[in-house]
């Protein structure tokens, strides 16, 4: 029994030795994240499961959309290369597991930032990279051109694991509406689902409806409703506990915005480097040494403009340019009437 | 000693590791969360419940909808398996070769495609509520859902003290019936008698009026110009109807094999034996073949039926709220606990493959040869 006991004793001081020498390890490191992105040689990101113009992939396997393209930057700033980047497809309702449980390094999947999430499940939201709001999608031949003509039997089609779910209970009781929610895992299945007339209507952020209506076999046959029934700020998603790999994400964002605002494009990124203007010479990289304080080099941001572009020119590619959303609203820039508005990089 | 040690080391382990891992992201742990309002509604619930209800009541509301649906395939795999299986003994070459074929099919074809099938081929081809023809006369079945006549009863308990009644009579005159038989060796129709009884007395209280039923039919009521349901009567959600109709269907092929094994182990000379005595064929199934064949039938349809109640996780994929997608779904995803969810959601599982189990070996032991 004493020997049972001795030998339980060992095992237990073993375990809590090796279990205290890898956490006091990992403290000593600057950012865990970065280092073990830049040993795989890949920026490990979690994207939709197919939402054309946010992250969607062709019939080669070739990912696009503004959240792709976000992560192509990081990837771009860290390991010199926007191309290299391993993209997970994840369901709404798998995507902070994956985060959290250190699967994904970035989530960039068009996911809402509340307090809730910010604060409650170790996940800290960077930016908002798409200001969005919950709409409605009804056939047209159903003659309803406002939610103010809802009555009560109604069945919507949506997501489970968004926000979306709390919102349309909110919106129905506040008008005193029964529904009925149906609601599916994947995207897919609610757009099958409403296309084949199981709902009344379907109930997702406006930019998403704009994009699955695109999959649908008449999409001209159905009409997104005005009303917009919350707010919706999308943006990227990082574990808590790594502030430098959430510093470089973050900024990776506000470059390519920033970059817009000066008028710095893919194209014309090398030759700014002779820029009179202090501001555009440092997030081409020629003037301050702005990469240091995240373990990068000086031309981390400047890879980010020319592989990648300003956030202009990813949204021209993936959202205006394929018919999704032509009208940038809210996010135009805020010198030109949106609310994009971002830190100076200095 | 020492695989008791190892076992308590590798969990001790794990618990610490996630306990550490859990503290470095930020994640705390906690069953508080169950006391929540959970705001977000169920398409389709037992019991009444809204967002402004607790998380702990959507996970009620989940398990039920997941021992509805375990329940209704159970009660339909058997009724379907057990037709095939003895189908499969026909002499008539037809019946035979269409129940193999059935078996063959079904049980080789991967679940999830059969669920897919019957949700968006067969379902989605059913007509919009306003083109439905009446299925009984008072039913219709849409693509928006079954929608069936709400009972609407008044003393509905009254009736449930008739049947019970009925039931407690039907005991005393079977065992009267089988003193009968071995004191005077006369038999009396015992099933006859006993549908008569459970029908005699439920009618009795109908016709004093002691209990009333009222009958409300669904009525199409429109929405919008083109949309419409059918309001008043009740909704038979068609994921439902999918998952049911999958399960038991795939479930069945199983629970048919169980059953010709069960029919097959059955030496010819006990049938020929039985005939010898004088036993009609309908005796010899009921008092000679089945209680053998039970014996080898039950141990294996435990098994299907334990794999049924574990399939029925499949409703996530086509959107019937069932434990996996309200609990460790949606309600994981508003409140982020994913450790707390998952292992809830484990031990219902477990729970309930426990509990048919255990139901299945008390009759098992009971159908068993008692040794005297």
């Amino acid at each position: 029994m004493l020997r049972t006991l001795k030998t339980l004793m060992y095992l237990l001081t073993s375990i809590a030795l090796l279990v205290s020498f890898e956490t006091g390890a990992m403290a000593a490191k600057k950012s865990k994240t970065l280092k073990k992105t830049q040993k795989m040689g890949f920026v490990r990101c979690g994207v939709s499961q197919g939402l054309p113009g946010f992250s969607n992939a062709d019939a080669s396997g070739n990912w696009t959309g503004v959240d792709v393209d976000l992560c192509r930057a990081v990837a771009a700033a860290t390991l010199g290369d926007s191309g290299k980047v391993k993209f997970f497809p994840l369901s709404a309702k798998e995507r902070f597991t994956a985060l959290t449980s250190g699967e994904i390094d970035v989530l960039s999947r068009n996911t809402t930032w509340t307090l809730s999430r910010d604060a409650d499940i170790g996940l800290t939201f960077v930016g908002v990279n798409f200001y969005d709001g919950q709409g409605f999608m009804v056939r047209k031949s159903s003659g309803i051109t406002s939610t103010s003509q809802f009555k009560s039997g109604i069945s919507a089609c949506t997501n489970i694991g968004t926000t979306t779910e709390l919102n349309m209970r909110d919106f129905f009781n506040s008008k005193g509406i029964k529904y009925e929610p149906v609601a599916f895992e994947k995207a897919d299945e609610v757009v099958a689902a409403y296309d084949a007339g199981r709902c009344d209507t379907y109930t997702t952020d406006k930019s998403g409806l704009a994009a699955q209506r695109t999959k649908l076999s008449k999409p001209d046959d159905h009409i997104v409703l005005p009303e917009t029934i919350s707010k919706e700020p999308l943006g990227p998603v990082v574990r808590q506990g790594d502030s430098v790999w959430e510093d470089i994400v973050r900024w990776s964002l506000n470059v390519m915005i920033e970059a817009e605002e000066y008028g710095i494009t893919s194209a014309n990124a090398d030759s700014m480097k002779s820029s009179e203007n202090p501001a555009i010479k440092r997030l081409v990289g020629a003037e301050g040494e702005l990469g240091a304080a995240f373990g990068l080099d000086n031309d981390w941001s400047l890879r980010i403009i020319k592989q990648v572009g300003n956030y202009g020119e990813s949204y021209k590619r993936n959202i205006a340019d394929t018919g999704i959303l032509p009208d940038r609203g809210p996010n135009q820039l805020w010198t030109k009437g949106g609310i994009l508005y971002v830190p100076p990089a200095r | 000693m020492l695989t008791l040690l190892f076992v308590v080391s590798v969990i001790g382990f794990f618990t610490i590791n996630a306990q550490l891992n859990m503290d470095e992201r930020g994640i705390d742990f906690g069953f508080g969360f169950l006391n929540q309002e959970s705001s977000f509604d169920v398409q389709f619930s037992l019991i009444e419940y809204d967002g402004s209800h607790s998380y702990a009541k959507a996970y009620l509301v989940g398990l039920l909808n997941t021992i509805l649906v375990s329940v209704l395939g159970i009660i339909f795999c058997t009724i379907i398996g057990v037709i095939v299986g003895v189908a499969r003994l026909s002499p008539n070459y037809l019946i035979r070769n269409t129940a193999a074929w059935y078996v063959e099919f079904f049980r080789n074809v991967p679940l999830l495609l059969q669920i897919f099938f019957w949700y968006y081929a067969a379902l989605r081809a059913l007509p919009l509520p306003e083109n439905t023809e009446p299925l009984f006369g008072v039913t219709y079945l849409t693509v928006k859902g079954y929608y069936i006549p709400r009972l609407i009863w008044e003393n509905f308990d009254i009736l449930l003290y008739s049947i019970l009644a009925a039931i407690i009579s039907i005991v005393v005159i079977k065992n009267y019936a089988k003193k009968l038989q071995e004191e005077k060796g006369q038999q009396l129709p015992v099933f006859l008698i006993s549908v008569g009884l459970l029908l005699l007395f439920p009618a009795i209280t109908f016709v004093t009026g002691m209990v009333q039923l009222k009958v409300a039919l669904p009525v199409l009521k429109q929405l919008s110009k083109t949309s419409f349901i059918y309001a008043d009567g009740i909704s038979v959600p068609p994921e439902l109807l999918a998952l049911v109709l999958a399960l038991s269907l795939y479930t069945a092929t199983f629970v048919a094999e169980c059953v010709r094994a069960g029919i097959q182990g059955i030496s010819k000379g006990q049938k020929e034996a039985a005939a010898s005595v004088g036993l009609t064929p309908n005796q010899i199934l009921k008092l000679v073949i089945m209680p053998q064949a039970l014996r080898i039938i039950i141990p294996p349809t435990t098994n299907q039926y334990l794999n049924l109640t574990k399939n029925s996780s499949l409703a996530a994929a086509i959107a019937y709220p069932d434990l996996v997608l309200v609990f460790a779904g949606t309600a994981l995803m508003q409140t982020g606990r994913a450790i707390e969810i998952v292992s809830i959601t484990m031990l219902t599982y477990l729970t309930l493959s426990l509990a048919i189990s255990l139901l299945m070996n008390w009759y098992n032991k009971k159908i068993a040869i008692k040794e005297k």
